[in-house]
């Protein structure tokens, strides 16, 4: 199976993706710079986390107008596998590939800490080897994942299962103390309708190895790759 | 040459939590009469067009880029300028 890592000006976070698929999940990966306007030959891309073009005017404005955006877009259409983690999740939203838009955390700080998430959809390519309801410990680092939807939209979210992790209590419970950063209804991650492409905050590949805090994320892309195994190995 | 001043703000109906660390930060310093304060983004653009083609594009550049309309709303004022 075959990844691509996508490096905007003023990503960081490729180099954590890279790791743990090349080294972790052992898999084939690429970096793709945002000049790169075709993916052919590629089963899943990465849009990593970062501050993509400093972040000017709002998180991942600049970046959704990159090259190799128009490229995810239609490798998003044809079914392929899309992961945006923390300011790859922002760029999915200004692109319109993801419902919502990110305000700045409520505290009005950026927060690095760990927190707990609960599963609320495990029939995903990318959490299908989770349970669902699973608590899982996962890294967090922004400043913006104030998530917001208007009501109409929350309801669409809703009623296609497409909120997939929400921040909780070690226990599990969806509470206001267990928000970091103030999203609607703890929303820590969404996907799309189709179910190929998945946004989260939250950094699962920095929870991927217990020696450095976490391996809850792992299976995120263990998912990946055993859903692409299901379906024959041609993507 | 045109000059346009973009106003960009959330909606109505979005939470401001820098709006409202502002108001609290007025309320310590003694302006209790303030109710609630809004923080948005105020951006010049200088554009080499005559002012009646400006507002059109304007507003393009504003639809596409300056804001964002799931949490964002934008007016936005074009005058000329000398040179």
């Amino acid at each position: 199976m075959k990844f691509g890592v996508i490096v905007f000006p003023g990503t960081n976070g490729d180099f954590d993706a890279y790791h743990v698929i090349k080294d972790v999940l052992q898999q084939p990966v690429d970096k793709l710079w945002h000049t790169v306007d075709n993916l052919d030959g590629y089963d899943c891309v990465v849009l990593p986390a970062g501050f993509s073009y400093g972040d000017y005017l709002r998180t991942g404005a600049v970046a959704r107008f990159s090259p190799i955006m128009g490229a995810v877009e239609k490798f998003a259409a044809a079914g392929k596998l899309v992961l945006g983690i923390c300011n790859g999740f922002q760029i999915l939203l200004e692109a319109g590939l993801l419902p919502g838009a990110m305000r700045r955390n409520a505290s009005l700080q950026f927060r690095n800490i760990f927190v707990n998430l609960r599963v609320e959809n495990n029939r995903l390519p990318f959490t299908s080897l989770y349970r669902e309801g699973q608590v899982l410990k996962m890294d967090i680092a922004h400043g913006e994942g104030n998530y917001y939807v208007d009501a109409a939209t929350l309801q669409e979210l809703e009623d296609h299962n497409q909120i997939v992790f929400r921040y909780c209590t070690p226990e599990g419970e969806i509470t206001p103390a267990a928000n970091p950063n103030g999203a609607l209804m703890n929303i820590a991650g969404v996907c799309n309708r189709r179910g190929n492409v998945l946004g989260l905050m939250p950094h699962p590949e920095r929870s991927s190895e217990g020696i450095i805090g976490s391996a809850d994320g792992r299976l995120v892309f263990e998912s990946i790759l055993r859903f692409w195994e299901g379906r024959g190995g041609n993507g | 040459m045109v000059k346009a001043k973009v106003f960009v703000t959330l909606k109505k109906s979005v939470l401001d939590p820098q709006g409202s660390a502002v108001r609290s930060g007025l309320a310590t310093l003694g302006y209790h009469e303030v109710q609630d304060v809004r923080v948005g983004k105020y951006l010049e653009l200088f554009l080499d067009l005559p002012a009646a083609a400006a507002a059109g594009r304007v507003r393009e550049m504003c639809d596409k880029l300056l804001a964002n309309p799931v949490i964002e709303e934008y007016t936005f004022e074009i005058a000329e300028v000398g040179q």
